[in-house]
């Protein structure tokens, strides 16, 4: 496309999704910010798209596996998709492929419609175990990212200060991750995610370790910064209740192969209730399927004696 | 209290013993010095500034010998963890070549680099290098894997990879190796010290020895002790201690 800036037009008439800020409002009223890839601007072109994607390896035993089996799936900007499956399923390993810390066998992932060649800022992903640096501060975590992409001191200082705020930790800038409760530290990750001001967060099973009382205050907070922010959200869980709770989709996985099984629009209002009776309804349409593939994966586990494969997902050093 | 109270009972005996030794004269003094003798020779060296001199002369070895057996260490550590051919092939000869002792390396050494400081670096590098390589090498694959899929999602990779995320993550689990490695450098420096005769700790010991003085040897000794157990109790106890503290370990007592 034109590199030239002054002409494309900075009043396009883009159809914006209520729910996003404008870009100005984010800080980034230059032109150039607006004259990015024109796929960024299409809401017709899929944020994140993923084509005949699989992923097959070889297992200890010396078989070949196949872990994901052809997945397609196009998530909107803005779009919070929730992915669940029976554990094993391959639904981890797919935020690792669409993060590029990980490389797929086949298929194509799409970002703005550019292909993925490997990490990238614009992709951040949250694990379950947080990935928190314990040698650094909580703050110094936070900028952890701007730190790396060489944004000056002054930037750094306050837009960590800025999404500590947003995550009601600015008290808690100068403590270590191990003082903090395990509610507080995924909310620092969450933080830090934010900070290098991603469009897509990948996030997998961010609250599955947490209380319950602290995860249904988390989910009030995610869905809050999710609608401040208008991030695209990826969401992997096995817990059919949260995916309802947060995604305006929740897409269902098989187990081994793992195959987009079924997807269900959520069309319920926000903000939602855990205890819902629409909730828990809509979680129970979801769950019969799920129950099926769950058995099948504990059927193969109960087979197979012991843990049968090297998750892919521990497994590091494969890179795109 | 108690602790203190221990200590120095069980000093107060060593040192009573010794004078009891020494008294008794079973052994001529001249093999068997008395506790001031020591005491006498330690204050003769500090007045005439042999030991300072000594001292500053090894420790700059030493120091320079150790820099450099970290840099390579961590290099070829890190390189053997993350190398399924480099692991396979020198993981093995690396563990087999810490059962040489340094000073094997001095007459290569010596040939190589001629009768000068480089000859006594290399043998404090030889000394100390494993350790570190292999520390690094275990610290690499026992530090978390999601530090460094998290370094690389926030965007760090290449040297930032290594400097912000690699080393200060697997810092808890080469400390001790680093410490080891201290070790083996200030042994090896000492050992070649004595066998080259030029400044340095290790020659003022061999100077005792020359002149029959067992005074100075033993005074040495004490001092080649006590840098040992400075350097340890000093640097790399706080470097664990601040360690513990970041990471929230409980400090192994």
């Amino acid at each position: 496309m034109s590199t030239n800036a002054q002409d494309f037009p900075t009043q396009f008439p883009i159809p914006v999704d209520p729910r996003l800020p404008l870009r100005s409002e984010r800080g980034k009223a230059s032109p150039l910010s607006i004259a990015r890839p024109l796929s960024t601007l299409l809401p017709a072109i899929a944020k994140v798209g993923l084509s005949e994607i699989c992923l097959s390896y070889n297992t200890q035993s010396g078989e070949r596996l196949l872990a994901l089996d052809h997945i397609n799936l196009q998530v909107k900007t803005g779009e919070f998709v929730c992915i669940v499956g029976p554990s094993g399923c391959g639904k981890s390993t797919l935020l690792l492929l669409i993060a590029g810390l990980h490389r797929q066998t086949s298929g194509q992932i799409l970002v703005d419609g550019q292909p993925v060649q490997g990490p990238g800022t614009d992709r951040i992903m949250i694990f379950q175990e947080h990935g928190l640096f314990p040698w650094l501060t909580v703050g110094q975590n936070v900028e952890f990212g701007m730190k790396m992409k060489g944004i000056g001191k002054a930037e750094r200082e306050e837009k960590t200060s800025y999404y500590l705020r947003l995550v009601h930790l600015a008290k808690f800038k100068d403590s270590y991750i191990h003082q903090l409760s395990g509610g507080m530290r995924q909310r620092v990750a969450i933080a830090r995610a934010l900070a290098t001001e991603p469009d897509v967060l990948l996030m997998d099973e961010p609250f599955a370790a947490l209380d319950a009382q602290t995860r249904d205050l988390l989910h009030d907070e995610l869905e809050r910064i999710w609608s401040e922010t208008g991030r695209t959200i990826i969401f992997v869980t096995h817990n059919v209740r949260e995916a309802i709770r947060l995604g305006d989709r929740v897409v269902l996985l098989s187990f081994r192969p793992g195959r987009v099984k079924s997807e269900f629009p959520v069309d319920l209002p926000r903000p939602r209730v855990l205890e819902d009776v629409q909730v828990a309804r809509a979680a129970r349409e979801i769950l019969d399927e799920l129950r099926e593939e769950i058995n099948r994966s504990l059927a193969v586990e109960y087979n197979e004696g012991v843990k049968p494969h090297v998750d892919p997902e521990v497994e590091e050093g494969v890179r795109p | 209290m108690k602790r203190a109270a221990r200590y120095i009972i069980f000093y107060a005996a060593l040192f009573g013993l010794w004078t009891l030794l020494a008294e008794l004269k079973i052994w001529p003094p001249y093999l068997f010095p008395t506790p001031w003798g020591v005491g006498e020779a330690l204050y003769a060296g500090f007045q005439d500034h042999t030991y300072l001199i000594a001292i500053r002369v090894s420790m700059e070895r030493v120091l320079i010998g150790y820099a450099i057996s970290v840099v390579l260490g961590m290099i070829l550590g890190l390189g053997v963890a993350s190398n399924k051919f480099l692991e396979e092939t020198m993981g093995g000869l690396l563990v087999s070549l810490q059962s040489l002792p340094s000073i094997c390396w001095w007459p290569l050494a010596l040939l190589w680099f001629g009768l000068n400081q480089n000859a006594i670096l290399f043998v404090v590098v030889m000394g100390s290098l494993l350790s570190v390589t292999l520390a690094m090498e275990d610290g690499r694959k026992q530090m978390p894997k999601i530090f460094g899929m998290a370094g690389r999602n926030l965007g760090a990779k290449g040297f930032k990879l290594f400097w912000y995320v690699l080393l200060p993550a697997s810092l808890p689990f080469i400390v001790s190796g680093l410490k080891q490695g201290w070790a083996f450098a200030w042994r090896s420096l000492i050992t070649a010290e004595m066998l080259y005769l030029s400044l340095g700790l290790g020659q003022v010991l061999m100077m005792g020895r020359d002149l029959n003085d067992m005074s100075a040897v033993i005074a040495v000794m004490v001092l080649i002790i006590a840098i040992g157990y400075v350097v340890d109790g000093v640097v790399f106890k706080g470097m664990e201690h601040r360690l513990q503290q970041k990471w929230g370990l409980t400090p192994a007592s």
